[in-house]
């Protein structure tokens, strides 16, 4: 690995941004992070960037990394082309705060309305429940998700289209995923998910499921069974049925 | 005249970890109307990091657990300096504090009759973790955050809080004085009580398992605002974290490898751990390797194996091996996984299920496969037993509407934490002093606001910006104070001190101390890093002296404090807590207090438990 790399940087606020270029010494295993804070270390000490544990569990430090939406602190450096400027960007999906600190704030409003875990009663008189293993495999899959919004940042119809007033996006399709499918839950989420969460923007691009850094098949595992639950639900004639009956 | 916005709650916690959240929760269920403050986003303290388990004697795997042995396990774990008040609260109501958490929703691994599953780990004599493979800290936050939005508890990101306010005679705690990120602006937060939740204090070292968040300021916060912290001398060095690439360097490796079966070994390939087992631990310990690995596999009727010691004791078993030259070629000493391979056919997929982010975080970061190969590792600074001394029932400290939980607050760990009883502290002492908040609040009025300590505070925040610019001039910049900070706190007050070194580390303090004071910051104040770097300086400085200070007092070893000049332990020091305090001259002074006799029904458990 070549001693030194650079590594141009968009940094600006909302009214101008523009790419930096800096050069900084590389060692070995070295992450994008480490560079990005050596870099504030030797020479732009004003150069914003969330992180907390370095260790790809918080997801606070989402960026493009050569316009691919990664974790900076699970990059390594080793795995890039160094021969050329390794750039690095702020996720586009939400409104830029400053250099690679972007507002991602909507999200937190899009959880609070999501309807919340509703249990069933419990299942023996000291207050607690039996539950399989086998039936929690799935819900757990979901329950990995460290809230990066790089699936949001990737999904077209949040990036480009920024439908965010009628979209949840992929993040939380998988979290009402892993409420619908949570085997104590009794809430019904199928009339929200069509209409307030937007389900049927999602056209199965499966960009999503390309950048989970916790590996969520998000599509396959998520997306499609809740879509397959809406139909089932609204064109079934004998679920409508039903639903009339119990109205 | 600073300018500022000002918002008004009956109780406010700082901080959005664990502790913090479930403060907030039960202040709110307490009908008092909650603000909660955290520097970082919702959903991304460093509870987050947590893998191993929350430890509560839930009794599901072995039925013979119950809140006695936790309890002796505690205070054995904490070489008995421990508040026995908390440790036995703690025991006792860590059980419905987890089965509340599967009522919000936490999604824990299961039995196979359908109960929440428990783990081995070391210094818990059952298996005693409620864990979701080696993520828990995750399913945990994320099962309060999503539980607590909807309590009507409002809360402030970004924001940091950078002084806690005092009414106008001085006593009591009315208020703080908050920057927000975003646009650099100053906040301030009038209250009937405060919740300081602010966690641990690991960014003071260069090694450290530690996340962003962690640079003492709930700590030192309450010293400046007159408040008592107890014990600072016990920090807690982890056994096992990564030591190489160097970027990663003290990234945690969780106990749970050891807990599945994970052994450790020298250059040599001996199993060093079987070397040297304290007495007060042998007749627990398993004497040979075929019974330690049936321990792991949930025979009950064998002992643990020593790697499950606890992590004070394995953390200078490591240390010894590589100081004696038996280490691995990056610094650290072997852990090896892989090897159950001779045991379990298709090891590789459980060793993938079991600890699926340690399998990801080698092959990732370091480009090893732990189910083929071996780990090197060494100790990593971990967790601070020390903090805010409070009391056992309420979580009050000695000034009046100022509590603490969690990470910053101590007494329950003594000398050496067992891992897993930091989430399960987390969540017991963090709803006690969320209802015993509700409840000041609710006996008391808000207090009026004094300008002058929050001019004071906004000024004392900017004065980096006006300073001297010219490094030739003497100008500082805020990271390498920081990072001479923490190289000085690991070399010289780290897991083998001596008196020589602590006081060299005390004069450097100061040296230090008045190179911060010439800190220049460039920039504006929106979301500026190296501003927050130049602001965290001053926690950091003051936890660090007065971990030095209080190391230097405690004259033996015990628990995480080892004295290469006193190697054993000593009865007298057994007897006291070491409380730091800000004198009246704005000096640090420490003095010793005796710990309170137990009472006859404790000591009869802990006798009843050998
Ligand atoms: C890698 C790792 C694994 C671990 N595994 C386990 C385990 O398996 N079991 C176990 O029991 N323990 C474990 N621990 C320990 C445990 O995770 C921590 O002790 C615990 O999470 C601390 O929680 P807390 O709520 O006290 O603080 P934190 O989670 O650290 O939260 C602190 C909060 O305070 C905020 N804050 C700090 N300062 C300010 C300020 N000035 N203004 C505003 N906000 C502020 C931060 O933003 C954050 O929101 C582990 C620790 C690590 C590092
Ligand atoms: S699969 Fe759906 S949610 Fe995922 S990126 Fe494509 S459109 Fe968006
Ligand atoms: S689903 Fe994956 S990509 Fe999306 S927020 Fe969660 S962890 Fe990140
Ligand atoms: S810093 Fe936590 S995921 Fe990168």
């Amino acid at each position: 690995m070549s001693d030194k790399a650079s590594f141009k940087i968009l940094r600006g606020t909302k009214q101008e941004v523009k790419f930096e270029q800096y050069e900084t010494p590389v060692s070995e295993g070295m992450v994008v992070l480490d560079a990005v804070h050596q870099i504030q270390a030797e020479q732009a000490p004003d150069l914003a960037c969330r992180w907390n544990c370095k260790a790809g569990k918080c997801g606070s430090c989402s960026a493009e990394i050569n316009g691919i939406p990664r974790l900076m602190c699970m990059t390594r450096l080793a795995d890039l082309p160094l021969h050329k400027p390794v750039s690095v960007e702020p996720i586009k999906a939400f409104p830029l705060i400053k250099d690679l600190a972007t507002d991602v704030s909507w999200n937190f409003h899009v959880k609070k309305k999501i309807k919340p875990f509703k249990p069933r009663p419990p299942d023996t008189a000291d207050g607690t429940w039996r539950i399989w293993q086998e039936d929690i495999d799935r819900v757990q899959e979901f329950r990995k998700c460290i809230e990066c919004f790089l699936c949001q940042d990737v999904c077209h119809v949040l990036r480009e289209h920024q439908k965010h007033d009628e979209f949840i996006g992929p993040r939380f399709l998988v979290h009402v995923a892993g409420l619908e499918m949570h085997p104590l839950d009794t809430e019904d989420r199928l009339e929200e998910l069509k209409k307030a969460y937007g389900i049927g923007f999602c056209n199965i691009t499966k960009c999503c499921t390309t950048v989970c850094p916790e590996e969520i098949a998000i599509t396959d595992n998520a997306i499609i069974p809740l879509k397959e639950r809406v139909v089932d639900q609204f064109y079934d004639p004998l679920a409508m049925l039903l639903r009339k009956l119990k109205k | 005249m600073v300018d500022y916005q000002k918002f008004e709650y009956d109780v406010l916690v700082i901080g959005a970890g664990g502790a913090g959240l479930r403060a907030a929760i039960e202040a709110s269920a307490g009908g008092a109307s909650v603000g909660m403050i955290c520097k970082c986003l919702l959903g991304k303290a460093h509870t987050v990091m947590a893998e191993g388990g929350i430890a509560a004697a839930l009794g599901n795997v072995d039925d013979r657990d119950n809140w006695k042995v936790h309890f002796s396990d505690t205070m054995r774990g904490g070489q008995y300096v421990n508040n026995w008040r908390m440790a036995e609260i703690h025991a006792k109501e860590a059980p419905e504090r987890v089965r509340e958490l599967e009522a919000w929703g936490a999604v824990f691994d299961r039995t196979k009759d359908g109960r929440i599953l428990q783990r081995n780990f070391g210094g818990h004599k059952y298996p005693r973790l409620v864990h979701v493979g080696d993520r828990t800290g995750l399913e945990m936050l994320r099962t309060l955050q999503d539980y607590g939005i909807h309590q009507g508890i409002e809360v402030h990101m970004e924001c940091t809080v950078i002084r806690l306010l005092k009414d106008s005679d001085g006593s009591r705690v009315c208020g703080v004085v908050v920057y927000d990120r975003e646009k650099g602006r100053f906040q301030v937060f009038q209250s009937k009580a405060v919740i300081l939740a602010t966690g641990g204090i690991g960014q003071a070292y260069e090694i450290t398992s530690n996340s962003w968040d962690c640079t003492g300021d709930g700590h030192s916060l309450a010293y400046e605002a007159g408040a008592e912290l107890i014990d600072m001398e016990f920090i807690q060095f982890h056994p096992t974290g990564m030591v190489w690439p160097p970027s990663v360097k003290g990234i945690l490796v969780t106990e749970g490898v050891r807990g599945e079966g994970g052994i450790l070994l020298n250059s040599e390939g001996r199993r060093f751990m079987f070397d040297e087992i304290p007495d007060n631990y042998k007749h627990q310990t398993a004497d040979n390797p075929e019974e330690g690995w049936r321990y792991t596999q949930g025979d009950k009727e064998a002992r643990r194996p020593p790697e499950l010691l606890t992590r004070d004791h394995t953390a200078r078993c490591i240390v010894r091996e590589i100081k004696e030259g038996r280490g691995s070629p990056h610094g650290g000493v072997y852990l090896d996984i892989a090897w159950i391979k001779e045991k379990i056919a298709n090891s590789e997929e459980h060793i993938k299920r079991k600890l699926p982010s340690m399998y990801h975080q080698f092959k990732q970061l370091a480009g090893i496969d732990i189910t083929k190969e071996p780990m090197e590792v060494g100790p990593t600074t971990h967790y601070i037993m020390g903090g805010i001394h409070v009391d056992a029932d309420s979580q009050m400290s000695n000034v009046p509407g100022l509590f603490a939980c969690g990470e910053c607050a101590a007494g329950i760990n003594g000398a050496n934490r067992l891992g897993g009883n930091s989430l399960s502290d987390l969540l017991v002492l963090g709803k006690r002093a969320g209802e015993y908040a509700a409840k000041f609040a609710g006996e008391n009025s808000l207090d009026g606001l004094d300008e002058a300590q929050i001019e004071a505070a906004a000024e004392m925040a900017l004065e980096p910006f006006g300073r001297n610019d010219d490094p030739q001039k003497g100008a500082e910049n805020p990271y390498s104070i920081q990072s001479d900070l923490q190289k000085l706190m690991q070399h010289n007050v780290g897991i083998v001190r001596k008196e020589g070194e602590m006081q060299h580390a005390l004069e450097e303090l100061e040296r230090l101390g008045e190179r911060a004071g010439r800190v220049h910051v460039a920039g504006n104040r929106e979301f500026n890093p190296g501003w927050h770097t130049a602001l965290d300086l001053t926690h950091l400085l003051t936890i660090s002296e007065a971990i030095a200070r209080s190391a230097l007092d405690r004259k033996e070893s015990r628990g995480a404090h080892f004295r290469e000049d006193f190697p054993e332990k000593n009865t007298d020091f057994g007897q006291c807590n070491h409380i730091t305090v800000k004198g009246p001259d704005g000096k640090m002074r420490v003095h010793s207090k005796p710990i309170q006799e137990m009472p006859e029904e404790l000591k009869a458990v802990i006798k009843e438990m050998g």
